[in-house]
């Protein structure tokens, strides 16, 4: 195959990437675009197969092959079989193997040339390696958190600002080192440096704001990826990368803003708003708590409930019993609606995924603009795990870390009820104080639990 | 052959600079539903990387260059392939979503 025959190639599965990107962005043609991505990505694979050493087998074939075979075989039944809840860090780690390959790379091609490279492959490599190695390591950090194998909260420590800016400044160093004189070793310690930059990056991060960060490291993966197309002089990898790199800043700006979030306030907040958290905690005022029994009396008697679902519900994996209550709801008669807030949850769209995985009719699920005027009218909100998206301090508290975030105005129904694992503030650490109102009756526990107890105690009636 | 090789550098330069611009112009505009499968379609993107792990197995020297490459090749086609599966898989549950609106309308 010819080089220019290759490059059109090219430049048709680049074509395909602008097209999936574009088609991703609105829902008709979200399936389709997605798709398209996949026919441009395995054209450009398979097309190395015969463009690289004219036509004959590539070295190693039946290794890279098998390597492939493995590669899939991991990925497809992974991405087959996770729950929905599961779905945002699996993202986050398919992100983070894809920044690490890309690190390799461009640590191989470095090996490879030695003595030969030139300081502008150099400076790419060394690019590429700490970009890849922040997007792997931090990666892997928020699929810990969102996996809830390590804490939600942001990890603070003692002289942490100092700790991460002493990093920064060892890896930069170490970086210009590679730089300098070459040579495998500081490649490797500018490697580790990255990869410990990433870990103590992402620790400070609250879980409410991991989503904003999977998408920025997505955004520094896209960029490693076209440094090492730099590298390796591919025009396709420049192209797929840096269209990956720019859309997932857009989209990072996107997410924070629709979190009501500033990106800078997401990555250093947590230094800045301990002293906020701990005065959030301190708060000792009475709360009124009830029982399963109370908490089905008043939806036994209620015209319309409108659920509000958030974190708590996917961690508790209550879709199907939410959807047991208002099936029983709805059978004796009282108007069900879902008020999904765009933010609920740990992604943007986590709820609908998630409450579609439990069969909820669709025309039930109703969208945050749509339901807020309906709250007067509706006699019993249900808050199950979620807090942030209905605390009216994003109104009223300027300055607190989520003002200004649109909410769910569920303060206008005539009760609020709030199953809650315990009295902890939400993701944002704010204290809510429609938790505190009269109005509003608090159930604690896991929500699946309370839920079952609650549509027992609803059969009893 | 020196300016040849410049001119090179210039136009992946170029390609660079117009593929920031066309990255930024494509998503400008995308409702909040679609972030999460717009960012899980654009991470398998990336696993395009996958190519220029291919290369450099093809050309390793040596047996560390190698099984660095072929790491890169495991990790790569599984950020791409599994990117593309779960995020049809998140746009599968999706589908239906604009006649929903429709009917939520109608109570008012």
């Amino acid at each position: 195959m010819s080089r220019n025959l290759y490059d059109l190639i090219g430049l048709a599965a680049g074509i395909c990437f602008i097209l999936a990107l574009k088609g991703l962005s609105s829902p008709k043609s979200a399936r389709r675009g997605n798709l398209i991505g996949a026919v441009g990505a395995s054209v450009a694979t398979l097309i190395v197969f015969f463009y690289t050493n004219d036509g004959e087998a590539l070295n190693n074939q039946t290794l890279i092959l098998a390597a492939i075979a493995f590669g899939t075989l991991v990925g497809v039944p992974a991405a087959q079989k996770v729950q929905m809840t599961q779905m945002p860090q699996l993202v986050a780690l398919f992100n983070g193997v894809g920044g690490g390959a890309a690190a390799l790379v461009a640590i191989v091609e470095y090996l490879n040339l030695g003595e030969k490279a030139s300081t502008a492959v150099v400076v790419a490599t060394v690019f590429t390696v700490i970009v890849g190695c922040v997007s792997f390591s931090g990666s892997i950090i928020t699929f810990l958190k969102l996996q809830e194998l390590m804490t939600t909260r942001p990890v603070v420590f003692p002289f942490g600002r100092q700790i991460i800016a002493l990093t920064l400044i060892g890896v930069l160093v170490s970086g210009g080192w590679v730089i300098s004189s070459g040579g495998t070793t500081p490649l490797l310690i500018n490697g580790l440096l990255s990869l410990l930059f990433g870990v103590l990056f992402v620790l400070p991060v609250g879980g409410a704001d991991v989503p904003i960060v999977i998408s920025l490291l997505n955004a520094f993966t896209g960029l490693t990826v076209a440094a090492s197309g730099y590298v390796l002089q591919t025009t396709l990898l420049i192209v797929a990368g840096t269209l990956v790199g720019a859309s997932g800043t857009i989209l990072t700006k996107l997410m924070a803003q629709a979190m009501g979030r500033s990106l800078f306030g997401t990555l250093f907040g947590a230094f800045t708003a301990k002293a906020q958290v701990s005065a959030g905690l301190a708060d000792a005022r009475p709360v009124k708590s009830g029982s399963a029994d109370d908490v089905a009396i008043l939806l036994n008697y209620a015209q319309r409930v409108v659920i509000v679902p958030g974190f708590g519900l996917a961690v508790a994996q209550a879709q199907h019993t939410v959807r047991e209550l208002a099936d029983l709801l709805a059978s004796k008669g009282v108007e069900v609606a879902y008020g999904i807030h765009p933010v609920a949850g740990r992604m943007p769209g986590h709820m609908n995924v998630l409450l579609a995985e439990a069969n909820v009719p669709y025309e039930q699920l109703v969208e945050m603009e749509e339901i807020n005027p309906t709250f007067p009218q509706t006699d019993v909100v249900l808050v199950v795990g979620a807090n942030d998206v209905v605390n009216p301090a994003a109104k009223t508290t300027p300055g607190c870390p989520i003002y200004g975030m649109p909410i769910l105005d569920v303060a206008l129904a005539g009760n609020v009820i709030f199953l809650k694992r315990s009295m902890r503030p939400g993701f944002a650490g704010i204290e809510n104080e429609l938790l505190h109102e009269t109005k509003t009756t608090l159930l604690f526990g896991d929500a699946k639990d309370s839920l079952t107890k609650v549509v027992s105690a609803l059969k009893a009636l | 052959m020196a300016t040849e090789f410049m001119s090179n550098e210039i136009a992946l330069l170029a390609i660079f600079i117009l593929s920031i611009f066309v990255g930024f112009e494509v998503v400008s505009k995308v409702s909040t539903t679609l972030h999460t499968p717009l960012m899980s379609g654009a991470n398998a993107i990336h696993g395009v990387i996958l190519v220029g792990a291919i290369v450099v197995a093809d050309h390793a020297k040596t047996d560390l260059e190698l099984g660095l490459a072929l790491a890169a090749v495991v990790l790569a086609t599984i950020n791409m392939v599994g990117g593309f599966v779960v995020t049809d898989r998140m746009l599968q549950m999706f589908k239906g979503k604009p006649k929903a609106k429709k009917d939520a309308g109608d109570d008012k």
